[in-house]
């Protein structure tokens, strides 16, 4: 390779290193206009809650699993939301939900709102209806006052739903929700609809209004429709919300971690030092034991653990504190590969080799050992995020981006940043090269 | 160059004395699997004055039903409390109770039910599997193609039961840990211990590859011969890799064990025997036990 290619490459290394350590620590340069992204941080490190519920379908025909489920997550989601974290979770997983909110939240009301049973009603117009929308009307621009629910209470609750369903129209084939309620509830309705048509008779869960439907007519027999201007997916957000609200769906908490703010801000410290002292007596090592070539790999290092910290930051990965195990594990296997390199290279230079022959050789068989040594690694990282709970994912998912960086990090980096040396006056001392 | 091959009585002495050492203690003292596995909850307080004695907060426990309850001071005023897998109501009571006698803040919860506990455990069991059928798999791919006198079998087979070696030492201190400490066998030492088996292969195919190269290199005839110089010859070139690639990696990881809090502290520690265990055995076992092999078959 030629020597200019070898200066051109370097330089575009160090700018690499530049845009990478900037990103990573722009508070540093404070460079204007520079993209400037937060480390997306696990419950474990900034406090939360990982809630994990059950919920109970025994009495849910297969069919309507599925449903039920979107509905009940549908339904998290809303009473999360409350909480004003950010960016909360609310997963489906079979039968489970998992919840989890990170940041300033209170444990105990977290697990009381959330797993609450779900409470559907029906709501219809207060007297003074109109009144009072105009009233909230006032209040939306004044901004002064409180605003007042224009609807009250109807004894009709989701206890009286049997099922909701989304259908077609079978003329304007659009998307409606087709209700059923039970006798009882059959006789609530039709008293219900019967004194308020042409009136709204809202739905409600939670004490949040979902939907505004009209009353046409009065309903006898139990079955009613809801049609409106609504897209398939809202049809079907609203058949989830009735379904959850409306069947025997309870669910029950099985699993929790709860983690305060300050043990997470604790754990963030801690592991960040381990890792900082952990780098440095790499580095130390590398320096006395290896010399030159020591130096070069702790550059190397150094820009390594920016270009990995840098891409956590734009995958995004979420780092917890096994992320973080991971990673500082993966910066002291990554100096293996160098080490591998340099023990080779020491020992052709020993046996007489010209120094670029001896990098040459050095690096080319050293490989097979970094690739068999890295990729068995890798397989059982790659196993390990099969597994699935969180902290197996997280350490696996870093410390194989980790191994996987190593290796460009030794075969490239460390390797062009050797080939500015052939031809130097260095070469010659061998003092330098261990 | 050290005459490693001479020693190895020694070796292989020490080493069985390990090894069944070991194994009495797994099965006297047995591992205590975390509540990961079981099912169960944690809580760690932190007392706003000084922390009360174990025998005090036993007995604001007394009431509740709780199973055992493991009671492991953490930090200055912290306490680690372990019981079996309790309600949101009971947790919200035992922190009242509690309340009343001492200001304290709650610093983490955990609670497995047992149900997620047998799932974890049933995982754990099927990513074991997998990880060794596919470490065999590898082992049966590195060898292929080793040639004379030693077999592609026979250093399967060593490494396999260098791999063996490799996680027992580890489980056996942590059975240790377990009946003097209480310290649980939790999902990240388990997973440490995994890694540890992916880390460690590497160690014993260094060895026999350079075994293998070093073969190459000697003339054709007689070459049998010097089969026990080309090995100690290997152990002694790849000497300085094993060490050097070991301790850079114990390096960060003894920082995590002395550092990096109480998640991370046992899976350190997991790691860090795991890899001493790997060193010593690819220096001090995996070429003496494959020369041993070889010569009983020739004899």
């Amino acid at each position: 390779m030629s020597k200019k290619k070898t200066y051109i490459i370097v330089a575009i290394i160090f700018l690499l290193a530049f845009l990478a350590g900037n990103l990573d620590y722009p508070q540093f340069l404070k460079i204007p206009h520079f993209p400037e992204r937060p480390f997306k941080l696990g419950l474990d490190l900034q406090g939360g809650v990982h809630l994990v519920y059950q919920a109970d379908l025994s009495e849910i025909l297969e069919k309507d699993k599925a449903k039920i489920m979107d509905g009940l997550r549908d339904l998290m989601e809303r009473r999360v939301n409350l909480f004003g974290v950010r960016e909360p979770v609310v997963q489906v997983q079979g039968e489970r939900l998992v919840v989890e909110l990170s940041g300033q939240v209170n444990p105990a009301e977290a697990v009381k709102e959330i797993g609450k049973t779900p409470f559907l009603e029906f709501r219809e117009e207060k007297e003074n209806f109109q009144e009072i929308i105009d009233r909230n009307k006032e209040v939306a621009q004044t901004q002064e006052g409180v605003f007042e629910d224009p609807f009250q209470a109807s004894p009709l609750t989701g206890r009286y739903l049997k099922s909701a369903e989304l259908n077609f129209d079978q003329v304007t084939s659009k998307p409606i929700v087709s209700l059923e309620f039970n006798d009882e509830g059959a006789k609530i309705f039709e008293e219900l609809t019967s004194k308020n048509i042409k009136k709204i008779l809202a739905i409600y869960i939670d004490g949040i209004p979902i939907s505004t439907p009209v009353v046409q007519e009065k309903i006898a027999g139990g079955k009613a429709q809801i049609t409106g201007q609504f897209t398939i997916a809202e049809a079907k957000e609203l058949v989830g919300n009735l379904s959850a609200g409306a069947l025997p769906a309870p669910i029950t908490l099985i699993s929790q971690q709860s983690v305060g703010p300050t043990l997470g801000k604790i754990s963030l410290e801690q592991s960040l030092k381990a890792g900082g002292f952990g780098f440095i007596s790499i580095i130390l090592f590398m320096i006395l034991f290896y010399r030159l070539p020591g130096v070069l790999t702790s550059l190397a290092l150094a820009i390594y653990t920016a270009l990995v910290l840098s891409l956590f930051k734009i995958i995004p990965v979420t780092l917890t504190l096994a992320g973080i195990g991971g990673f500082i594990l993966s910066i002291g296997m990554a100096v293996d590969a160098n080490v591998l390199i340099f023990s080779r290279m020491k020992e052709e230079l020993r046996a007489g080799k010209s120094f670029s022959a001896a990098l040459e050789d050095g690096f080319r068989r050293a490989w097979p050992a970094i690739r068999d040594g890295n990729f068995t690694t890798l397989i059982v990282a790659a196993i390990l995020f099969e597994f699935g709970t969180s902290f197996v994912k997280g350490f696996a998912l870093t410390l194989s981006l980790g191994i996987l960086i190593s290796i460009f990090s030794a075969i490239f980096i460390t390797r062009n940043f050797l080939n500015i040396f052939i031809g130097t006056r260095f070469e010659k001392i061998n003092w330098l090269w261990g | 160059m050290f005459p490693f091959l001479k020693y190895r009585k020694i070796y292989f002495i020490f080493s069985g004395i390990l090894i069944l050492g070991s194994l009495i203690s797994l099965v006297i003292f047995g591992l205590k699997p975390g509540i990961d596995f079981t099912g169960g909850s944690i809580l760690e307080l932190e007392f706003k004055d000084a922390r009360p004695s174990n025998q005090e907060i036993r007995e604001r426990l007394a009431n509740f039903d709780l199973g055992e309850v493991v009671l492991q001071p953490t930090g200055e005023k912290g306490v680690l409390v372990r019981m079996k897998d309790i309600s949101e109501d009971i947790h919200q009571e035992i922190l009242l109770k509690l309340n009343e006698k001492w200001e304290l803040e709650e610093k983490q919860f955990e609670s497995i039910g047992p149900t997620v506990g047998q799932e974890l455990k049933q995982k754990i069991k099927i990513v074991t599997i997998l990880a060794i059928l596919s470490m065999f798999s590898y082992i049966a791919i590195a060898f292929n193609g080793v040639r004379q006198p030693m077999r592609s079998w026979q250093c399967g087979a060593v490494t396999l039961f260098i791999l063996f070696h490799d996680v027992l030492i580890p489980l056996a201190i942590f059975s240790l840990l377990a009946k003097f400490s209480g310290v649980q066998l939790t999902i990240p030492a388990t997973i440490a211990l995994l890694t540890v088996v992916g880390y460690a292969i590497n160690n014993v195919v260094v060895v026999f590859d350079r075994i293998r190269e070093n073969l190459f290199k000697t003339p054709q005839p007689g070459f049998e011969e010097r089969f026990e110089e080309t090995t100690n010859l290997a152990i002694n070139q790849t000497l300085s890799r094993q060490i050097n690639t070991s301790l850079t990696t114990l390096f960060p990881l003894i920082f995590i064990f002395f550092l990096g809090g109480a998640t991370l502290k046992y899976f350190a520690l997991a790691l860090i025997l795991g890899i001493i265990a790997g060193v010593y055995s690819s220096i001090f076992l995996a070429g003496p036990i494959l020369i041993e092999w070889v010569r009983r078959k020739r004899a």
